[in-house]
């Protein structure tokens, strides 16, 4: 078995997450680049765990945590966009500068 | 030589000394610490919070006395009931070594017997009462809250001195009093007459005390101890260490206890204490501070029996007790002053316990406290009542009284007749106890001065009449001389007058000789016993004789006063050619202590102080100034301005300039950080692709 395919998807994937992360302006299109990251990595530890042969198959279960935390983290990340849109009636991440001094 | 058909004045010897009580009374006496502490509390709730109260600290200072009253009532009862002597101690601190062996400790107690009963009631009674009083005089004073703080520490200090099983408390006490008698002697202290007095009392007391703290310190030193338990267990073992001392230590506690209690010639203090605000003479004159003294003698009282310890002194007592008591009476008689009536007064009535005393007549001398204080509470009371009304001391300005002032002319008067001593009232009982008990020792021991002291004493009580007599002619009688509009005083301040005249009148029965001897009981019960004169029955002769002097006296009195004279000088018409300058001017003996001690110390002592003031300790103080400010500036203008300064001021401003360019930095754009954070990673696999 080779894993390069797998290795290339994955860096494409994860690529096409970093640029939507920096560069997209709306929250909802930065909280689905995320999701893009993480199925990058998803991809990365089922293709390792298929190579490595694992009979308690490690790198499967490990994806699917990943999966769980994505979708509470989506929850959460949802959640703050609508109250961010309720407050300040948009949810463009270049428009919030309170992390400031 | 005076000689009378039936002495009935005995040598009692008390039976025994009396045990410790139990039960309830037990109880009772555990905690008897309070009685000292819940005043002395109470002046600290004052002084905090006093202000903010609805009544200004009042309720504070006179719950604390009526509390103080009521547990010295039952406590009294109590000892009648089933007498006791009790006293616990608590250690302090044990702060060295006394040359026996013994550890110098230092105990804080409490004595729960017969004398210290006694006070306990007097003081909280009479307390309550002026100090409800108070209320009314006092109002509207600028200081009001301050004034019953004061007066609270007054009390407290009094029943710390007689709670006091050590002669250390007792000094604490002794002095708590003193300060505080000065505080309210100069409480009103805008007049410049009031503060001097306040100092003058202070200073004549303090002057005396060195003889207390004398005494206090050789008994303590030779017996090993400061209780007055371990001092009279010295005595009654005939210690022969203290014997050598005996009389030196007899000697100058007598001299303290002469200073507080008014003696003469220390008693030039206490007339000029009336300043004080009425209420303060009042409580001053009846319960606290000028019984001190007596107390004292008292508490001691088996020491100055005791041959070849204090009883060598007994003639001294009872000379300076008699001098006291006729000298300060025929001094009350060319007084304008109403309360200066009653002071010199006060200071002859403590002759007359102090005599006793030097007669060996404990219960006598005791007993004339108990109903002194009760009827001369009343007298200033009513004085104080009388001048809130005329507005003037002086009684030229009053007369007439009677109509205007019915309840205070009443009470006035039940308390002067019982300090003139008219049967039964309670100046009778105790007046005529004392004078049996000064025959007795006249005809046993005391050899011709007790004759003569009696004969004082015989006398003292047709002055004391006269002067009475006077003073109630010319204060309610006659016709109205002063400006002020006249009104009868408040009730808060006419009800105590009347419960003091009440007792006043009734206050003598407790010790009737023969039929009702409850407070001779109530006295002897003591860890010690008491071996004194005292009266079996009572002395017929003695008792008509004193009844006599009084009746004459106010007869006297009242002939020559009795009609309203218009001007001083015909009110002053008895004036003897030798006797009248030498009263009206004290006997000189102010002017001997104003030129013969204060003077020639003030001139050169207050000098010399200037001069080493000037010189020697504003030089030192000026030159320590100078170096200092030399120093100072130097520390200042090259260490503190230019080193530390300046390493300060740098790190400040780097400070400042790094966070100045770091803050950029800061943008508040999350994908900003984002993409720092995805450059930071990524310089870290390259970095870990190069190293590995």
């Amino acid at each position: 078995m080779t894993i390069n395919q797998f290795l290339i998807l994955g860096s494409l994937l994860f690529s096409l997450g970093v640029y939507g992360v920096l560069v997209r302006r709306n929250a909802v299109a930065v909280l689905l680049s995320i999701e893009l990251m993480l199925a990058a990595v998803n991809i990365n530890l089922v293709a390792f765990g298929s190579l490595l042969g694992d009979t308690l198959r490690t790198g499967h279960i490990f994806a699917l945590f990943v999966i769980t935390v994505a979708a509470a983290e989506v929850g959460i990340g949802l959640a703050i966009v609508i109250l961010i849109f309720r407050n300040r009636a948009s949810a463009n991440v270049d428009e919030l500068d309170l992390m400031k001094w | 030589m005076l000689s009378f058909a039936a002495w009935s004045a005995a040598e009692g010897g008390h039976a025994g000394a009396a045990g410790e009580p139990s039960g309830f009374l037990g109880v009772l006496a555990q905690g008897a610490w309070l009685i000292p502490v819940v005043p002395l509390l109470a002046v600290g709730l004052i002084v905090l919070f006093g202000k903010r109260l609805p009544l200004k600290g009042w309720e504070l200072a006179e719950g604390a006395l009526v509390f103080v009253g009521l547990y010295g009532a039952a406590l009294l009862i109590g000892n009648w009931v089933d007498p006791f002597a009790f006293e616990r101690h608590v250690e302090i601190a044990r702060i060295g070594v006394l040359p026996g062996g013994h550890d110098l400790v230092l105990e804080w107690g409490w004595v729960v017997d017969g004398l210290s009963t006694m006070m306990y009631f007097v003081v909280g009674v009479v307390g309550s009462f002026v100090f409800t009083y108070a209320k009314g005089y006092m109002k509207g004073d600028v200081r009001f809250t301050w004034f019953f703080a004061a007066f609270s520490l007054f009390a407290g200090g009094m029943l710390v001195l007689v709670s006091s099983p050590n002669t250390i408390q007792l000094i604490v006490g002794w002095e708590l009093v003193g300060v505080a008698s000065y505080l309210l002697i100069g409480h009103w202290w805008e007049d410049h007459a009031n503060n001097a007095a306040a100092i003058k009392a202070f200073l004549v007391n303090k002057v005396a005390d060195v003889g207390l703290f004398i005494g206090v310190i050789i008994s303590g030193l030779v017996v090993g101890s400061f209780r007055f338990t371990d001092l009279l267990d010295a005595v009654e073992a005939g210690d022969s260490a203290l014997a050598d001392v005996g009389v030196w230590v007899g000697l100058a506690l007598f001299i303290g206890a002469m200073g507080k209690s008014a003696q003469w010639p220390f008693h030039v203090w206490l007339p000029d204490a009336m300043a004080g605000p009425t209420p303060v003479s009042s409580l001053m004159h009846a319960a606290t501070m000028v019984t001190a003294g007596v107390y004292l003698l008292g508490r001691m009282f088996p020491f100055y029996q005791a041959e070849g310890f204090g009883a060598g002194l007994k003639p001294l007592i009872l000379v300076i007790g008699a001098l006291t008591l006729f000298l300060g009476g025929l001094l009350a008689l060319v007084q304008d002053d109403i309360k200066k009536v009653l002071a010199y007064s006060t200071v002859s009535q403590l002759g007359y316990m102090t005599a006793a005393m030097g007669a060996g007549a404990y219960t006598a001398g005791l007993f004339h406290l108990f109903t002194h204080a009760f009827f001369k509470g009343l007298l200033f009371l009513a004085a104080g009542s009388v001048i809130h009304a005329v507005h003037s001391n002086n009684m030229s300005d009053m007369g007439g009284l009677r109509k205007a002032m019915p309840k205070t002319y009443w009470t006035f008067l039940i308390g002067s007749l019982a300090l003139a001593g008219i049967v039964p009232l309670a100046g009778f009982w105790s007046k005529d106890e004392i004078l049996a008990s000064l025959a007795y020792d006249g005809q046993h021991g005391g050899g011709g001065l007790a004759t003569f002291v009696l004969v004082l004493a015989l006398a003292g009580a047709f002055v004391t009449a006269f002067y009475m007599a006077r003073t109630v002619n010319l204060t309610f009688f006659g016709k109205y001389k002063g400006q002020a509009h006249l009104h009868e005083s408040p009730r808060v301040m006419t009800y105590p007058l009347i419960g003091l005249a009440a007792l006043a009148a009734v206050g003598g029965l407790v010790n009737m000789p023969g039929w009702f001897t409850a407070f001779t009981s109530w006295l002897a019960a003591r860890a010690h016993p008491i071996v004194e004169h005292h009266a079996s029955g009572l002395n017929w002769g003695l008792a008509a004789l004193g009844t006599l002097a009084a009746l004459a006296g106010i007869a006297a009195g009242t002939a020559l006063f009795g009609r309203d004279r218009a001007t001083q000088r015909e009110r002053d018409r008895f004036r003897i050619p030798v006797l009248y300058p030498l009263l009206e001017h004290k006997y000189y003996l102010d002017d001997l202590y104003d030129y013969g001690l204060v003077r020639p110390i003030r001139g050169p002592l207050a000098r010399a102080a200037n001069w080493s003031n000037n010189v020697i300790i504003d030089g030192a103080v000026n030159a320590f100034g100078v170096v200092a400010r030399r120093l100072a500036s130097l520390v200042y203008g090259g260490f503190d301005q230019r080193g530390i300064d300046l390493g300060i001021n740098a790190a400040a401003a780097a400070a400042g300039e790094a966070g100045g360019a770091l803050r950029r930095v800061q943008t508040g754009k999350v994908q900003q950080y984002a993409a720092a954070l995805f450059l930071g990673a990524v310089a870290l696999v390259v970095g870990f692709l190069i190293f590995t």
